[in-house]
């Protein structure tokens, strides 16, 4: 189990070298060398230290031998014959007893290499004084370690307009680009997303983009970072920063549940960009767009920058010091009548998820702990205490990518686990995986997965199972809407358990995992130990040091706040929740009215916190160190980008307000809470017991009624993606997605619009007709504009009506439209100031 | 001339009347008695009889053939196999295929019939230079008169094998007279050439067993069929038998397509086509179309064979004579030919795609009288540093001519640094046919 192993990221089984591989033999540059049969001559030379140059190359990335750069000559091709010519090393693979001579030992081969140089400098514009690439750039360097001093080239080189927009956020100057194909390869072959290609010919080849066809990629900003020149360039950092001046550090997305690794690089306090790092056990070199763009949500004019009490008087916030802050979220918490309810949400690190989780049990004496800020059940939470918590690495990414077989059920990975999407597309690319989904269509995902749909209305997952055809090694993932599925975890474990399938269990926020881990759960102490284990309960307060933790089972996060708008309980601490994740918002809304005393921990303003009585800012992910748990059960750790003075983290403000309670929380940083939850360890004793719901059945509808199937999508309008027009303008417009037969019933047709409703209200999204199930409609969680859950109190397989518009709509409530998108057109991000805050 | 060298197979009804149709080109006999041998036999037959592929590398056609993988692939599958019939001729100075396909187009359509049935492929493509509209539909016409007379289709003769053909017009592209470029193009992609490995002969179209053969070569199978190996190897020489259409042009009295077996000369050539134009005489002359180095007055005698030329220091190519005499400027052609080369680069890999960009610069500047010390020695180290670097061989055929171009006129670039080549060579006197003149 990582989470009780420090830090280490992982080395895992599937890194050991596989010892039955059959070696070659070969000698590059007088140096003889063994490597793996099918090696490409580039790479084994640099397993002899030899660096050949090239552009085209690129490990991730099928041979093209495009650039010519990394030309060598071989005077034995292992058969006594040599190669008249120069051979690409990019695309020639090794063979025993070959003989290379690079351009450390070959005249022939440096040559070669000089004079592509040369060729490739001759229509570059050499711009690298202005060009964001300058400082980091294969051109450059390269051209500088194996290219000419002095041009021999005085004639015109090649121009164009610049610069071309091919996306709202990604820019073109095509007489920088030295067509090495890098980019289009990557969206065909990796992203699976073929809208940009070479078009014209010659020295006029381009990039282009199609008429009618946007370049619509979640992955596009991998083309940035791969290009080898200043071609691409990020509307957003375009001309903001030079690589030199910039402070990089390692860290980890924290937008979702896979982990991925990003290289943060920031100047004079502020974050400018954010790279994919490279970890070939978990996102290997790409993240998505979110990943890469969404960082300017902590820098809104809405964050908070100092403590606020509420004042007894005027019922205002108002600044206070950290000590009077401290002071009045103790003596509330411990006044509280009824007891306090601690709701975590998804988003911590699980250093914070853990002082959470201890502050809960030790100073506040309660159960009352849960990081579920979504749909939610009992069902899940036992699943999560039998199946998940304390179980360490489990199902990892190589598994997926060796898997024969990939189920998906109640989850789509290109929106919800963009690493897992692109690793099940490798699978399927590279290894034949057969990839199913249990979903009520197939979506594009899909397709670019090669995946199998078993056509399965939201509700019905439970059954389904059954027909998805399980074998032993066959990998279900599982996503977090089951919770809203009766039966479907629990059918899940006895399926697999039957079949000898492995299960994962993929949420979708990078705390979430973590929060299990650190006992964030109603029925979970830290480290997978069952609440209503006697044994487990003493081993916890032994290592904490108290006589006792509570027996009694928590109260989940629509109990607390059902129990707090009923007035039985006293007091919330919420640390980064969003009331419009929740089920029911409007009641989570009225409970926070209805709540004696609450207290937020929070970055930027909220529903939460213009309720509270008190208000702690902390600080964001960038601003501390900590750990994530990706999905895989692998420990993520992260350092701070920066410090901020007045960023402390949720664990430093926790300790605080034990301290003001006279207490000791035991620990005052991350560092500390994390030695401590690696101390206590995993339990060992018996696991929690299996749940055993009886499966149940997608909801009946009568004919003006549909079941609702929705999930969020990558881009759309959750918080932590405020802030950068460009990046928002990528998102996909709001669609509602129903079968020609449903759409006959409702009297619409393909660009009609229709009302989804509940008592609640009613939203009016255009209609697309789809190879969907009949009776129900898909449409986003969060999009433009459009909270399902605040506009309609509506999740995954709920009922809503379904109705033509502008029909009659339900009385009194009004129809909320979608918000117009950006016009990708009229966004070229050139003269775009305002972001800079 | 004691004995007339002219050994007209192929063009010997281009002049019948319509000569194009069926009633005139005859009943498919060729095809008719190969279905009645074995696939195999008829591999053998044509390996044999010598024949080299005519698009220009010279490779044994039979041999070629032989390639195709028989049976299951390593994982047990069946691929189709495919016949693919390069027309996309566009070489500079060539003009066999086209004349061949809108005289007698019942020739190839023959041809890839029996082809077809010697590797096994039941589906065949005839991939045709776009700009040739009226080739495009002879050979469709063809095509669809083979099917209506049963020669083509299902259970042809009744010999239960089928054999279909398809019509595909190119657009344009100089590249995709390269065959795995071709294959792209087919394949409705960009024409741009493919990594070898895989051969198109385990993994051509569509991932399939696919032969790819130029016209000429396919079309001089029913002959073979019909009058054996051994009448086909009385002609030509040991290593390079049979006949082939030389097409000549530039300035001689009758340019044409010359039907000789392989090993006659220019000198041979010249004598049958009326010789040099009035008052001029031979300065320089492509064996085998642009791309292949050009030779001089000194190589009239050369075989014009695939051993001969390469000999000479060239390659028999294509076999376009193309002929120039002393009123024309050697820079001012290289320089037209290197704008056709930049012009019709792929683009895919830097040295064809920078170099030919570079290379029309420089000679313009030569061209124009403008050149700088150094001028011949950069051309010289461009075309070095182009040639076996590039992708595929466009970008050596590139650098051919004026490699070959310096190193028998060196004097007249030396020239280019102080003298334009039109006040050298005005270029009207060069021009090979009056303006307004008819042939």
């Amino acid at each position: 189990m990582t989470v009780t192993k420090g830090n280490d990221s992982g080395a895992t089984e599937s890194q050991e070298i596989s010892v039955d591989q059959n070696l070659v033999t070969l000698t590059i540059d007088d140096v003889e060398v063994s490597v793996p049969e099918g090696t490409l001559v580039i790479r084994a030379a640099e397993l002899v230290g030899v660096e050949i140059p090239r552009f085209c190359d690129h490990p991730l990335l099928s041979p093209v031998g495009a650039c010519r750069q990394c030309l060598v000559d071989v005077p034995d091709a292992g058969n006594g014959r040599g190669f008249p010519k120069p051979q690409a090393s990019c695309t020639l693979p090794v063979s025993p007893g070959m003989v290379v001579k690079t351009q450390v030992t070959s005249p022939v081969a440096d040559k070669a290499q000089t004079g592509i140089m040369e060729f490739l400098l001759i229509n570059h514009p050499l711009d690298c004084p202005m060009c964001d690439k300058g400082g980091e750039c294969p051109l450059q360097n390269q051209a500088l370690s194996h290219g000419r001093g002095e041009t021999r080239f005085t004639e015109a080189k090649r121009t164009y307009p610049k610069p071309l927009s091919i996306s709202p956020q990604i820019l073109l100057d095509r007489e920088r680009c030295i067509l090495c194909a890098r980019c289009t390869r990557f969206s065909e072959q990796i992203a699976g997303d073929p809208f940009i290609a070479m078009a014209e010919r010659g020295a006029l080849q381009q990039v282009a983009i199609y008429e009618n066809e946007p370049y619509s990629s979640y992955f596009s900003g991998n083309t940035i970072q791969i290009c080898p020149v200043g071609a691409l360039t990020s509307s957003a950092y375009r001309f903001r920063s030079r690589p030199f001046d910039l402070v990089s550090t390692p860290s980890v997305a924290e937008h979702d549940a896979c982990g991925a690794a990003i290289r943060v690089d920031h100047r004079r306090g502020k974050v400018l960009r954010r790279l994919a790092g490279d970890d070939p056990e978990v996102n290997e070199e790409w993240i998505s767009d979110k990943d890469r763009f969404a960082f300017t949500y902590d820098r809104q004019p809405d964050r908070l920058t100092r403590p606020l009490v509420r004042d007894p008087e005027t019922g205002a916030l108002e600044p206070a010091s950290w000590p009077a802050a401290f002071a009045a979220a103790a003596r509330g918490l411990l006044a509280a009548d009824g007891g306090v309810g601690v709701l975590t949400g998804g988003r911590l690190p699980v250093e914070d998820a853990y002082a959470y989780a201890k502050l809960a049990r030790t100073i506040l004496g309660t159960n009352d702990v849960d990081f579920r800020s979504r749909p939610h059940s009992e069902e899940e939470a036992a699943f999560l205490a039998h199946a998940v918590a304390g179980t360490g690495l489990g199902v990892t990414y190589s598994d997926l990518e060796a898997a024969r077989k990939v189920v998906l059920v109640g989850l789509e990975p290109e929106d919800e686990a963009a690493t897992i999407f692109l690793r099940l597309r490798k699978a399927w690319r590279q290894n034949g995986t057969e990839v199913v989904a249990l979903a009520s269509h197939a979506t594009r995902a899909l397709d670019k997965m090669g995946g199998r749909l078993v056509r399965t209305v939201p509700g019905d997952e439970a059954k389904a199972l059954g027909e998805a055809g399980l074998e032993a090694g066959t990998i279900v993932l599982l996503g977090e809407r089951l919770a809203r599925v009766q039966g479907a975890f629990s059918s899940a474990l006895a399926t697999a358990r039957r079949s000898g399938a492995r299960l994962a269990w993929v949420p979708r926020r990078a705390g979430d995992r973590g929060a299990v881990e650190a006992g964030c759960l109603p029925n979970l102490l830290p480290g997978g130990r069952p609440v209503s284990d006697p044994e487990a309960r003493a081993d916890v307060a032994a290592a904490w040091g108290v006589t006792a933790v509570p027996s009694t089972p928590g109260r989940s996060t629509s109990e607390m706040l059902a129990a707090a708008r009923a007035g039985e309980l006293g007091a919330l601490l919420v640390a980064g929740v969003e009331v419009d994740d929740l089920a029911d918002p409007q009641g989570a809304i009225e409970a926070l009215d209805a709540a004696g005393f609450v207290v937020s921990l929070e970055v930027r303003t909220s529903a939460v916190t213009e309720r509270a009585d008190v208000v702690l800012p902390v600080a964001a992910t960038a601003e501390k160190a900590g750990s994530f748990v990706s999905w895989e059960g692998r420990r993520r750790p992260f350092g701070a980008v920066f410090e901020r003075p007045h960023a402390l983290s949720d664990t430093r403000v926790l300790a605080g307000i034990a301290e003001a309670a006279g207490r000791d929380l035991g620990f005052r940083t991350s560092v500390a809470a994390g030695a401590e939850l690696d101390e206590l360890g995993l339990w060992d004793g018996a696991r929690a017991p299996q749940p055993e719901v009886v499966p149940g059945r997608a909801a009946r509808t009568d004919p003006s009624e549909v079941v609702l199937d929705t999930w969020r999508r990558l881009i759309d309008d959750g918080r932590g993606q405020d802030g950068d027009r460009h990046y928002q303008a990528t998102a996909r417009p709001s669609v509602a997605l129903v079968s020609a037969a449903t759409a006959r019933a409702v009297g619409v047709r393909d660009g009609d619009e229709v009302v989804l409703g509940t008592e609640r209200g009613a939203v009016a999204v255009p209609v697309a007709v789809a190879d969907i199930a009949d009776g129900v409609v898909w449409t986003p969680t969060n999009s433009n504009g459009l909270s399902l859950p605040r506009i309609l109190g509506a999740a995954y397989a709920d009922v809503v009506t379904l109705e033509r518009s502008p029909q009659a709509r339900p009385e009194g409530q009004p129809v909320v439209e979608p918000e117009a998108t950006v016009d990708p057109s009229t966004s070229p991000g050139l003269e775009s100031k305002e972001s800079e805050l | 001339m004691s004995v007339a060298p002219l050994t007209p197979v192929l063009t010997q009804d281009w002049d019948h009347e319509r000569s194009w149709t069926l009633d005139s080109y005859g009943d498919y006999a060729a095809l008719r008695s190969a279905l009645r041998m074995e696939p195999d036999a008829v591999i053998d037959l044509v390996k044999g009889s010598g024949l080299r592929g005519r698009g220009g590398a010279g490779f044994p056609t039979g041999m070629k053939w032989g390639f195709i993988p028989q049976g299951p692939e390593p994982d047990g599958t069946v691929k189709p196999h495919y016949l693919v019939v390069n027309a996309d001729e566009s070489e500079p100075g060539t003009c066999k295929d086209i004349p061949l396909m809108m005289a007698t187009p019942h020739t190839l359509v023959e041809g890839v019939a029996i082809t077809c049935h010697a590797i096994r492929a039941k589906q065949a493509f005839i991939y045709v230079r776009g700009e040739v509209l009226h080739v495009i539909r002879r050979l469709q016409a063809a095509v669809a008169e083979a099917y209506e007379a049963g020669l083509l289709g299902k259970d042809v003769f009744g010999s239960g094998i089928d054999i279909d053909v398809v019509v595909h017009a190119g657009a344009g592209a100089y590249i995709c007279g390269e065959e795995t470029a071709l294959l792209d193009s087919l394949e409705g992609r960009r024409g741009q050439p493919r990594l070898r490995p895989p051969f198109p002969a385990v993994a051509g179209l569509y991932a399939a067993p696919t032969v790819i053969n130029n016209v000429e070569s396919i079309a001089s199978v029913p002959c073979i069929v019909e009058r054996g190996a051994d009448w086909f190897g009385s002609m030509g020489t040991e290593k390079s038998k049979g006949m082939t259409i030389y097409s000549l042009s530039g300035h001689v009295k009758n340019p044409g397509q010359y039907e000789a077996p392989l090993g006659i000369t220019l000198r041979e050539l010249l004598e049958l086509s009326g010789g040099m134009r009035e008052g001029s005489e031979l300065k320089f002359w492509t064996p085998g179309g642009s791309s292949t180095p050009l030779l001089t007055a000194a190589h009239l005698d050369v075989p014009l064979d695939y051993e001969g030329v390469a000999g000479a220091g060239s390659m028999l190519g294509t076999k376009a004579l193309q002929i120039f005499d002393q009123t024309t400027s050697v820079v001012r052609c290289v320089l037209r030919w290197t704008e056709f080369y930049k012009h019709e680069s792929c683009g895919k890999c830097t040295p064809c795609r920078e170099g030919t960009w570079w290379l029309v610069q420089t000679l313009e500047r030569l061209e124009a009288g403008k050149g700088t010390e150094g001028d011949i020695e950069l051309l010289l180290d461009q075309c070095d540093n182009i040639l076996g670097r590039a992708f595929c061989a466009l970008g050596d055929g590139a650098t051919s001519p004026i490699t070959s171009a310096i190193e028998h006129f060196r004097d007249e670039f030396e020239a280019g640094m102080h003298t334009p080549a039109w006040e050298l060579f005005p270029y009207e006197a060069s021009v090979a046919w009056t303006k307004g003149a008819s042939a």
